[in-house]
């Protein structure tokens, strides 16, 4: 799939587990997304099935193509991984498909491999996540391979070795690219003391302290239908799809062990004295990151706040931080803020990059940006235009069977019910200006950020 | 490269669809699309997908970075930022703000063989986005005052995306090397001193010689038929008279094939973990003695390739130990020559050199041996269900289709894909594994730690140091 921003380069340094390290050091940003883009989706598009065991699933219904998609998430993710242990559920995550019951990782491979079935698991830092793209045809087979991964994985010892060794080598790479050094450092700033800030593959060392033990742990305690969210799209009617999630998931144990972390994690919200951290970076171009207290879905400033960040520096050319830093002086390609949400913290995220020479000016424009909106808040075209995209623009989302199953996860993993989708648009588009000062003057405060720059930068920083 | 970078876009999705290694592939039985040309040379294709009221439409012109004047390059990719910076009657920012304001999504990459504008919008709204690149087209104004900011963001995009990159820089003189005198060998972005000399005079030549509607394929994918599309398409881009445009392949020249193999290793500070790849010019859809040797190539790439199976991961990876990782990629999608490559990240205690003798030594037992019948007919199956994935987007078939036909291909070609791959056979991937990976004229790069360079902290005050002299010089 390439990636359309990118540069169609000739070859590819591309391995099975480079797409790993291609998100943000917070891991995915676990419901920012899935609001950002969802919206207005018929309700009746969305069908709610519940298992004779149990388990309620979210389907869209669509033959056109003879393929299903099944997306999953066990609640805890790296957040839950012992201190001593970190990386425990990535490396879990990495080793689910090599290998269960009487097949080892090659048998089990070529299973997936010759019914062309796709098979993936991830851990973010809430969440322990499965992806399943099979043929109709090949369903039955898909699903025992589901099945067996969840219930049975076997963590032989040549496999647990050559995983292991791939997330330290991931890890090496990670060392090396600016953007994770970036995130690592401005989650270390945000959050000590706590799993979010902590990385969430671990360490080369931590990585080679986790033992089979371990990870038959893992696998017999986290993963438990209580807490257990699916979601389906393409060719599977209710009744075929409640009895596959039955046989997927019927095996595992009703409810997960308690976790490993403290129940409740704190709010780990920036404090106002936090200072410009500069992690030295060769090269002549810098890169920012900054963070502040973010908003949760579901709390009723939600929808402006969406809109506002949108107006702000939403992805395109319109937004007011791409016009004062790019397209007005040409200090930056990329200058964007975004809301992200994880279970226990909230962020408002502004990032950019630009010639070590001029980040202090591209840093005083984020900034003067910032404060202007959260004086005088927007224009009410501004303000109309942005609810037209962000309402307009959901429909795009659901042209594919694996992007639809994946967003209807993202909804549920932020807590939304079924309904959501039918109220969002009437959401977004009843938010007032007055509403967009009110969250302005809430969100914006560019003097209660984190700030990280990696590069070469020495003048002042703010 | 895109006009702006989504770093979060599509991640996700391609995490999966790597799992399972689904080419991008193509079949007119499958997609069945329409096609129609316009009295002004226009190429239409109409791909129908009615999974939602959208449509996607994406504009390709037959003209990339490879088809710059010398001394120019990074042109083609300045001129896709400045479409976005206004025309005759439509100021600058305004084509996104309205494609933006009616709910749709837009962006733009430019390639060696060609440049790209597409957006993803409600079906209601084609007439909009119909009529803005349409308007583009023909009357793009290219301004002093945008211009000069665009060509600073052009600038730290290649900072950003390349300098501050080794792979990305080792990259760079991997294809200055494999390519030598044919135009693959200078970078999409530009080389930096040409790319900071560009002028809008520049931009408008290379404007005024490639962007005529009868040198460009419109796609159009999504809940539309051509019998709706071809009014709309005639009320806009038909309006365009044709225009005379230069032979693009008798201007590149041609590629001297090497017969040296060589060796290029970057050392920097900043990588922590080396990395090994090895890259060979190989026969390309615009560019093969006989068709055939692209359909094998895709055989053999899938058997090497594809996933945890793959002979390469199982033999590198799996059995010996010596790798982490290991790719193949095969780039097929040329209107110039194409290019097999392998790569390997050796394990976390292997020495790159013990797993380049690793992979030298799986490379000599696959010539030697060959593939076997077995390897070949997964490998078609594996490919053949790939397209039957490939329909569940919108964009992926749209895209599909310009790229083959910027680069030599027709919608024939495309639709007979599944054929030709069912028609490869072990002689043929045995042929073309000799030809190309037994050949000459590879290029083999490392990507290593550089324990003698300065530590970060020292550059940075090495960079203090120049940014003083600077300032003292402007002084």
């Amino acid at each position: 799939m390439k990636a359309p921003w990118a540069f169609q380069w000739a070859f590819q340094w591309a391995f099975q587990w480079a797409l790993l390290l291609a998100l943000v050091v917070l891991g995915q940003p676990a419901r920012a997304a899935a609001v950002a883009k969802a919206s207005t989706a018929k309700a009746s598009l969305v069908e709610r099935v519940v298992s004779p065991g149990g388990i309620e699933v979210w389907l869209v219904r669509d033959a056109k193509n003879p393929i299903i998609a099944l997306d999953w998430s066990f609640r805890g993710g790296a957040a839950t991984d012992p201190i001593d242990r970190l990386g425990l559920a990535a490396m879990a995550a990495g080793l689910l498909d090599e290998g269960a019951a009487e097949l080892d990782s090659a048998a089990f491979q070529d299973r997936l491999a010759d019914h062309s079935v796709g098979l993936a698991f991830n851990a973010s830092r809430d969440w322990f996540s499965g992806a399943l793209l099979t043929l109709r045809e090949n369903r039955q087979e898909a699903f025992t391979l589901a099945r067996l991964a969840l219930t049975a994985p076997r963590f032989d010892a040549d496999a647990v070795a050559r995983i292991r060794g791939q997330l330290q080598v991931a890890v090496r790479r990670e060392e090396a690219d600016p953007v994770t050094v970036a995130y690592h450092a401005l989650a270390r700033q945000l959050f000590p003391d706590h799993p979010y800030g902590r990385p969430l593959r671990g360490t080369t060392d931590t990585l080679a302290a986790i033992t089979i033990g371990d990870l038959r742990g893992f696998a017999a305690r986290r993963l438990a239908r209580n807490g257990l969210l699916v979601t389906a799209a393409g060719d599977i009617d209710p009744a075929e799809l409640a009895a596959a999630v039955d046989w997927i998931f019927g095996a595992l144990p009703a409810e997960p062990a308690p976790a490993a972390y403290p129940d409740a994690l704190p709010n780990a919200l920036p404090s106002a004295d936090l200072r410009p951290v500069a992690v030295p970076w060769p090269g002549p171009q810098s890169l920012f990151v900054q963070a502040g207290a973010g908003i949760p879905p579901g709390d009723p400033d939600w929808p402006a706040a969406l809109l506002l960040s949108h107006i702000l520096g939403g992805e395109g050319l319109e937004s007011r931080l791409a016009e004062a830093v790019r397209t007005r002086r040409g200090l930056s390609y990329d200058v964007q803020c975004n809301l992200q949400s994880y279970a226990r913290a909230d962020l408002f995220i502004v990032t950019g990059s630009t010639a070590n020479a001029t980040v202090g000016q591209a840093l005083g424009l984020v900034r003067h940006t910032l404060a202007e909106v959260a004086a005088h808040g927007v224009t009410a075209r501004e303000l109309r235009d942005a609810q037209t995209y962000l309402t307009g623009s959901f429909p795009l989302q659901f042209t594919n069977d694996r992007a639809i199953a994946a967003l209807l996860l993202d909804i549920r993993r932020d807590g939304y019910p079924a309904g959501f989708l039918d109220h969002r648009d009437a959401l977004l588009r009843r938010v007032t200006l007055a509403d967009i000062r009110r969250v302005a003057a809430r969100l914006l405060r560019p003097d209660a950020m984190a700030t990280v720059v990696v590069g070469g930068a020495t003048g002042p920083l703010r | 490269m895109g006009v702006f970078w989504r770093p979060f876009w599509g991640v996700r999705f391609a995490a999966l669809a790597l799992a399972l290694m689904v080419p991008a592939a193509a079949s007119a039985r499958v997609f069945d699309p329409e096609t129609f040309t316009l009295a002004n040379g226009l190429q239409v294709v109409v791909v129908p997908n009615h999974r939602a009221p959208v449509v996607t439409q994406m504009l390709f012109y037959k003209a990339g970075a490879a088809d710059e004047p010398a001394g120019k390059s990074g042109v083609a990719h300045y001129l896709e930022h400045l479409m976005f910076r206004g025309t005759a009657t439509v100021p600058s920012g305004a084509f996104s703000r309205e494609v933006a304001a009616h709910g749709g999504v837009e962006n733009a990459y430019t390639n060696q063989d060609q440049t790209v504008y597409f957006q993803t919008i409600a079906r209601d709204q084609l007439p909009l986005t119909l009529r803005l690149e349409a308007d583009r087209m023909a009357n793009l104004r290219i301004r002093p005052e945008t211009a000069a900011p665009e060509l600073a963001v052009v600038l730290n995009e290649r900072r950003q995306r390349t300098e501050a990159s080794p792979a990305a820089r080792l990259r760079e003189q991997v294809q200055a090397a494999l390519f030598q005198a044919y135009p693959y060998a200078r970078p999409v972005v530009g080389r930096p001193a040409e790319l900071a000399a560009l002028a809008p005079a520049d931009a408008r030549a290379y404007y005024l010689a490639w962007y005529a509607p009868n040198n460009a394929v419109l796609v159009v994918a999504g809940d539309i038929s051509a019998g709706t599309l071809r009014p709309l398409a005639e009320a806009t881009f038909g309006r365009i008279p044709a225009r005379p445009v230069p032979d693009r392949v008798v201007a590149r020249g041609a590629a001297l094939a090497s017969d040296q193999d060589r060796r290029i290793e970057l050392k920097d500070a900043q990588v922590r973990q080396p990395s090994l790849s090895r890259v060979w010019v190989a026969p390309s859809h615009g560019w093969a003695a006989e068709p055939a040797q692209v359909y094998a190539l895709e055989v053999l790439q899938t058997i090497l390739g594809g996933g945890a199976t793959g002979r390469l991961y199982q033999a590198l990876v799996v059995r010996q130990g010596l790798a982490a990782g290991v790719s193949v990629d095969y780039l097929a999608d040329a209107l110039g020559p194409g290019q097999f490559s392998l790569g390997v990240v050796p394990g976390p205690d292997v020495a790159v050199a013990d797993a380049e003798a690793g992979l030298n030594a799986e490379l000599a037992r696959l010539l030697h041996d060959g593939v076997s019948a077995a390897e070949v007919a997964a490998a078609i199956r594996r490919l053949q269900v790939g397209a039957i994935y490939a329909r569940d987007s919108l964009q992926g078939p749209a895209s599909e289709f310009g790229v083959a036909l910027t680069t030599g291909q027709s919608v024939a070609d495309v639709e007979a894909w599944p054929d030709r791959i069912a028609a490869v056979t072990v002689e043929d991937v045995d042929r073309v594994l000799r030809d190309v990976l037994g050949g000459q004229g590879s290029v083999t790069a490392l990507l290593l730690p550089d324990p003698d360079a300065p530590t970060p902290e020292e550059e940075l005050e090495d960079v203090a140091a120049a940014q003083g002299m600077a300032r003292g010089a402007v002084r």
